[in-house]
């Protein structure tokens, strides 16, 4: 991964040769559309998040502000951020989210590397249906899609009343509205984010590799540990961050299936923007949130492809 | 020629109470309809350095792969130091297979790759450190124990893909297109050592190729292999000069075949009126024909003699020609003559001086003839 500070010196050095000016705009164009998209709605979400709370449209006081007799008076405040920190409800929330995403991570990681594992080794007729399978749910509504989810977790669902039918409980169990609905929720909704790559990955291998290890005596499930989860990993990687990272930001999920016990900081900073309006603290929720986020993903993400793809 | 017949002079298969060391009785292999290999039949003996020869798809490596275990027989017994293999997965196999593909971990040091054989087994760590080294000191690659199989030159993987078919020192290696990737000059050099190899470990070596030249240098004995099926299986020499069907002689080397009718059959040789030749071939053998039966009578290219056109026509073996088309090789030239039957005659000669003493050029027209032992009679 190169700095950005790098990647625009080497941009600026290849403006002085022959051919400059197309490839400025092929690169413009994906640079541009990182800072409209991404570099400036961040620094407004920043700019909000040390802006002073007050009752009005927009409901924040601007940073700058000309004053009487031509002064400019600037307005920044840290008090959002120490808030975050003062009351126990943010850093519980923030806690909650990413163990609930750590743990939905981990689950997906078991249920999508053999469903992602099955596809693969399945014949090849079969393989690209099977992936269809995987891909279809998007083409419904995500919200729809988690609306249906309460036909199957409520007490007179879908899943309870199998179970009743069956007999193996006399009472509905109560699944909505508690913490396992919120998982099961993610895990629904996030698991082809994990199955996607794990299979690029698997798909790669080179099926003589597997051979080569039982050649050499490995049994069948030591090839398996030596061979293709290693060789996989970076597959896993990349899955685990597409489901950890939005997990732990979920709202809609923990809004519809999930009770008030354990509170997602997604919500927390729905509550602040629209239910609070305090839209400086829902910022500061944000940005705090983005920092706790990016540095150690991005670590993580560091340390897996120097282990795995780095040589 | 075949440097690697040195390694057994005893012959083993020529010793009928020898025991063979891998025995490949009936053996067929069916993918769907359409049969792989096809009623095979081998006898590999210890110490050997055995070639399966054939055009893609003639089903050596799918009889190589039933020899690793990756493929069931449909039909037939495989034996290996007498074990009957049917119901033993590769893993337990005394046998160790070097890939076409190499198969190197990728995500293994080249040490690490070597190493993984030995680890299966359970060997310790100290005596894996030493065979590891051990063994990548005898393919000449000690230098480059950590670097990862990317790094690396096709040479040099092809090296550490040896090393590790050999570090768990099977009693049977099975090597797939192994100098393949490889330039022709590494190849040739390769080849050698590879014998070399073979000869120091004194495993028994069975090698796929679809390169004769290949197979005639490193092998004791070639296994000639044609839709799915042993055309014929001989030592280097045995097959080039006597092979026993039209098939083995056009594959192996270049061929003149001419086909042609028995006229008479004596017990030590045999006439045959071939209108190709445009005269009468005599073949220093006989009996085993009938007179009146339809014959091929192949002459290998370097066994034909050039003379000036004129020369007195010796009435058998001999005819003359223009010639239409010269290969420079370097080392021989080959000539292409037409007879008057339109049949095409190849002979080389060996360019000996700078200037050839009597320089043959396009369309010049030349006599040629050929002794009788050096006429193979085929029966088709």
């Amino acid at each position: 991964m190169r700095s950005p500070a790098k990647s625009f010196a080497a941009v600026v050095r290849r403006l002085h040769q022959p051919g400059a000016a197309g490839r400025l705009t092929a690169l413009a164009i994906p640079y541009g559309w990182l800072a409209l998209f991404f570099l400036l709605p961040l620094l407004i979400v920043l700019k909000i998040s040390v802006s002073e709370s007050v009752m009005g449209i927009p409901p924040y006081l601007p940073i700058v502000q000309l004053a009487e007799k031509a002064q400019v008076q600037i307005h920044l405040t840290f008090s959002n951020f120490a808030l975050l920190l003062r009351d126990n409800m943010y850093v519980v929330a923030y806690i909650n989210s990413v163990k609930i995403a750590a743990i939905s991570t981990l689950i997906s990681v078991v249920i999508g590397y053999s469903m992602a594992y099955a596809i693969a080794r399945s014949p090849l007729r079969w393989r690209y249906l099977l992936l269809m399978l995987i891909i279809i749910p998007f083409w419904t509504s995500f919200l729809i899609r988690i609306y249906a989810m309460i036909g199957f977790l409520k007490d007179n669902g879908l899943i309870n009343n199998v179970l009743m039918a069956l007999g193996v409980i006399d009472q509905p169990i109560a699944i909505m509205y508690t913490p396992t609905a919120v998982y099961i929720g993610i895990i629904y909704s996030y698991l082809p984010f994990m199955v996607l790559p794990i299979y690029a990955a698997l798909e790669r291998m080179d099926p003589s590799l597997l051979e080569a290890a039982n050649d050499l005596g490995a049994r069948p499930w030591k090839a398996f540990l030596r061979v293709t989860l290693p060789l996989s990993m970076p597959g896993v990687v990349a899955g685990s961050l597409l489901v950890f990272i939005p997990a732990v930001g979920e709202f809609v999920i923990p809004e519809l299936l999930g009770g008030l016990g354990s509170p997602m900081i997604g919500k927390v900073l729905w509550a602040e923007f629209f239910s609070n309006r305090d839209w400086p603290v829902a910022s500061a929720v944000a940005v705090a949130m983005l920092a706790l986020l990016v540095v150690p993903v991005m670590m993580f993400d560091r340390f897996a492809s120097r282990y795995f793809r780095g040589r | 020629m075949a440097v690697g017949s040195g390694g057994l002079q005893d012959k083993p298969w020529t010793d009928p109470k020898a025991e063979p060391f891998v025995r490949v009785l009936g053996v067929s292999k069916y993918f769907g309809d359409i049969a792989a290999v096809n009623g095979v039949d081998l006898n590999i003996y210890r110490g050997e350095f055995f070639a399966l020869l054939g055009a893609s798809g003639c089903g050596k490596t799918t009889l190589l792969r039933m020899l690793a275990g990756f493929e069931t027989p449909s039909a037939g017994k495989i034996f290996i130091d007498g074990v009957d293999m049917a119901d033993i997965p590769p893993y337990r196999r005394p046998v160790n297979m070097m890939f076409q593909s190499y198969a190197l971990f990728p995500h293994m040091t080249v040490g690490q790759n070597v190493a993984f054989g030995l680890q299966q087994e359970g060997v310790a760590k100290a005596e894996i450190a030493d065979r590891v080294a051990e063994m990548l000191d005898l393919v000449q690659i000690k230098a480059l124990a950590r670097r990862k199989p990317d790094q690396l030159s096709g040479g040099q993987r092809q090296r550490v893909a040896l090393a590790r078919a050999l570090v768990k020192r099977p009693k049977l290696v099975l090597l797939d297109e192994p100098l393949g990737a490889l330039d022709r000059k590494l190849r040739e050099q390769t080849q050698f050592e590879l014998v070399n190899i073979q000869e120091k470990l004194g495993a028994t070596f069975v090698i796929v190729t679809h390169d004769q030249e290949e197979a005639m240098t490193m092998a004791t004995r070639v296994c000639v292999m044609n839709a799915g099926m042993v055309e014929q299986v001989g030592a280097p020499a045995e097959v080039y000069e006597y092979p026993n069907s039209r098939f083995v002689a056009d594959f192996i080397g270049t061929a003149n075949l001419f086909d042609g009718l028995v006229t008479e059959v004596s017990s030590d040789q045999t006439r045959i009126a071939s209108p190709d030749l445009g005269g009468d071939i005599v073949v220093g053998s006989g009996g085993a024909v009938a007179k009146g039966a339809s014959v091929s009578v192949m002459v290998r290219p370097e066994k034909i003699q050039v003379m000036p056109s004129g020369s007195p026509d010796p009435g058998f073996n001999s005819a003359e020609g223009i010639v239409r088309e010269i290969a420079y090789l370097g080392d021989v030239s080959v000539y292409h003559v037409e007879l008057i039957s339109g049949k095409r005659v190849q002979f080389t000669r060996a360019n000996l001086l700078h200037t050839a003493d009597a320089p043959l050029t396009w369309d010049d027209r030349v006599r040629f003839q050929w002794h009788p032992d050096n006429g193979i009679m085929l029966v088709q």
